[in-house]
């Protein structure tokens, strides 16, 4: 593929607002996650919450849109001036030019789950307040973040669980790539809701510690929110990091296990190489998506090392965020960009002892080291899988 | 503005009184009149017995009609790139969760759970194609038909490989359906190719324009009400012009040229033209 430039970035999620407080906090290794106490939710386990988003509101003219997903999709649009870079595009490009690809799983769905605890006792209707098409459906978030801005291009939400917002640099690239924009917002958020919390439990994957990836007595998840938006423009539009590839593929397997030998890990981290037009050992460092479930990191170990050997140095930073979900694929790709750019490996917290059934290079502590390109995997639910290729600012 | 072009080698259809492309496409044309009845839920063999027994209508819908799109088009369903597009996704099994939720304990079920996902039709569709190609699931809310087939023909263009597109939405129970009403269950399925081959029977031509679509009604109001009330049935203007053409080959006649415009998000639009192949 034709690389594209990423001219800009956000990041918000339970380590701060903004690139610098994720930033920090890397660097610190202070992680966000902090035992649950969302909602009424009455499970043992720890999460990486978003402060603030229970007492703000989204933009008046917006109403409609008001739910947790959307306010933290507006509060991550206002960080590191990026809705005003956003804005300057729109000048240079128009309006229909700049397309809107965001990933998010659920949505606004917390709203149902609410509005479900007020339904009328004689009718069973839902509280006249609740929006469906602003908050519950899929396609709420680009609704928001396209009226949010004053885009008028193509938009679309990609929900392909934990792969979402790995997911939308692929189409973004494709709408790029065919002629119908110039420039594309990408990105996407995951809020706290109970449907993921009391899900993940129910399959036995939530820790009731803080998550440790490719720990030998790792217990599972933490779930986290957060999200990040980058602007993609065409190489040459200015400076910054650069997408060269991205790979997607398909497990054919189970829809809530990965697949044992990690076939679709292998083969979406294969593509991206390809679409990148480089080979496994142009890579520098690997985010993995690293869960910290038994059965993702024995999986995604395997087809590492299968394509990479022992060579690449290799890290999850659940550790810090907790698992984004749909935002897992933007936040690490933003992440393994600030690694690049501040010339370090972030290790991974939480993670005592390794799993010596893991063979990759995993990393627990940070380490400054100069990185040209770095690989980001998200994999999710129905064997949905991503994995993009990243490059330094030439 | 670039102009994207598709070759259409296949179609699948399950619609309420629309049970199958070939008996379909008297009735999308106005030579046969149309019988609203209840969607043909039936799937075929495609789906291996475990999946079929925990499978949502959403799930249904998009098997049987991507199965008979992939035996139209006589290409394997295993190395096909699909799109799958559907602005509720199966809102059965969210009802279901939500009313758990409300109750103790919060026992939710780990294959409501799974099911969930947006994307869960594409987990059970690549483990009944045994496909490990790229797949993606979009929304669009009441364009995720128009949303899926621009990023379907934009593939096609950048990636030069066949594109399975797969649309879906069925209608909601009580509480939601007084908040989002859908109309019927409708799935639609298009196998469409970069290149011309043996099997294409019509070419699709679009541009993705600035400005609201003015689409011409579909003449039989009960079909016009399904095209309004159902994201996929959307498709339906697209597909009354592919049936035309269809049968005009059948016929063995020349098949005429059709313009058309689908409505994308209120204030866009994609332009199409569909000309025999």
């Amino acid at each position: 593929m034709r690389p594209l430039l990423i001219s800009h970035k956000t990041l918000s999620n339970a380590l701060g607002t903004g690139l610098d407080a994720t930033l920090e906090a890397l660097r610190a290794r202070r992680s966000g996650l902090a035992p649950c106490n969302f909602d009424t939710v009455d499970l043992d386990t720890w999460v990486g919450l978003v402060d603030g988003l229970d007492t703000m509101a989204v933009r008046e003219d917006l109403a409609c849109y008001d739910c947790r997903n959307n306010r933290l999709a507006q509060l991550a649009l206002e960080q590191d001036g990026f809705a005003q870079a956003v804005a300057a595009a729109r000048e240079k490009y128009g309006a229909a030019r700049i397309g809107v690809f965001v990933g998010t799983s659920t949505s606004g769905l917390l709203q149902s789950e609410l509005a479900y605890r007020q339904r009328n006792p004689e009718t069973g209707a839902l509280p006249p307040e609740f929006c469906y098409e602003g908050t519950q459906n899929t396609y709420s978030l680009a609704g928001f973040v396209r009226a949010y801005l004053g885009l008028q291009g193509p938009a679309l939400v990609v929900s392909s669980a934990c792969s979402s917002t790995a997911k939308v640099f692929g189409n973004a690239q494709r709408m790029i790539d065919a002629g119908v924009c110039d420039a594309a917002l990408v990105g996407g958020v995951d809020s706290l809701c109970l449907t993921t919390l009391y899900g993940f439990n129910s399959l036995g994957l939530l820790s009731d510690e803080t998550c440790r990836p490719y720990d030998v007595a790792r217990k599972g998840l933490s779930i986290g929110e957060g999200g990040g938006f980058v602007l993609l423009e065409k190489a040459g539009a200015g400076a910054g990091p650069m997408l060269l590839g991205v790979g997607e593929s398909s497990d054919a397997y189970h829809m809530s296990a990965p697949h044992p030998e990690g076939l679709g890990a292998r083969l979406a981290m294969q593509r991206a190489l390809d679409a990148a037009g480089v080979q496994p050992s142009a890579i520098d460092y690997i985010n993995l998506h690293g869960t910290a479930t038994k059965a993702n990191d024995a999986s995604e170990d395997r087809a590492v090392v299968e394509l990479f050997g022992q060579a690449v140095p290799c890290s999850s930073t659940k550790g810090w965020t907790g698992h984004l979900l749909g935002a897992a694929g933007i936040s690490e790709a933003i992440i393994g960009m600030l690694a690049m750019e501040h010339g370090f490996i972030p290790g991974s917290l939480g993670t005592g002892q390794l799993d010596p059934a893991l063979h990759c290079d995993y990393r627990i502590e940070n380490r400054a080291a100069p990185l040209r390109t770095v690989l980001s995997n998200s994999f999710g639910f129905g064997g949905s899988n991503c994995s993009l290729v990243l490059g330094a600012a030439p | 503005m670039s102009r994207l072009r598709a070759f259409v080698e296949g179609i699948g259809l399950r619609g309420p009184g629309l049970d199958g492309w070939e008996p379909s496409r008297p009735v999308l044309t106005g030579a046969a009149s149309y019988v609203p009845e209840p969607t043909n839920m039936a799937v075929t063999g495609m789906l291996p017995p475990n999946e079929r027994r925990r499978a949502g209508i959403p799930i249904k819908l998009a098997i049987a009609s991507g199965h008979e799109a992939f035996e139209h088009a006589q290409r394997s369903a295993a190395d096909t790139a699909t799109v799958f597009t559907s602005s509720s996704g199966d809102n059965e099994n969210v009802h279901a969760i939500c009313e758990t939720l409300v109750t103790a304990p919060r026992e939710v079920s780990p294959t409501r759970f799974h099911n969930s996902v947006h994307n869960a039709v594409a987990g059970y569709w690549g483990i009944a194609a045994q496909s490990h190609a790229p797949s993606t699931s979009l929304c669009g809310y009441d364009s995720s038909f128009a949303v899926g087939l621009l990023d379907a023909m934009a593939q096609l263009a950048t990636d030069g490989i066949p594109v399975a597109l797969l649309a879906y939405d069925h209608a909601y129970r009580e509480p939601l359906a007084s908040v989002r009403h859908v109309e019927g269950n409708f799935g639609i399925a298009l196998v469409l190719t970069p290149r011309r081959t043996e099997r294409c029977f019509a070419v699709l031509e679009l541009e993705f324009q600035s400005g609201a679509a003015h689409a011409a009604p579909m003449a039989d109001p009960a079909l016009e009400r399904l095209r309004l009330g159902n994201p996929a049935a959307r498709s339906l203007p697209l597909l009354e012009a592919l049936a035309g053409v269809d049968l005009a080959r059948a016929a063995r006649q020349p098949g005429l040229e059709s313009r058309l415009a689908l409505d994308y998000q209120g204030d866009c639009r994609l332009d199409m033209t569909v000309t025999p192949c």
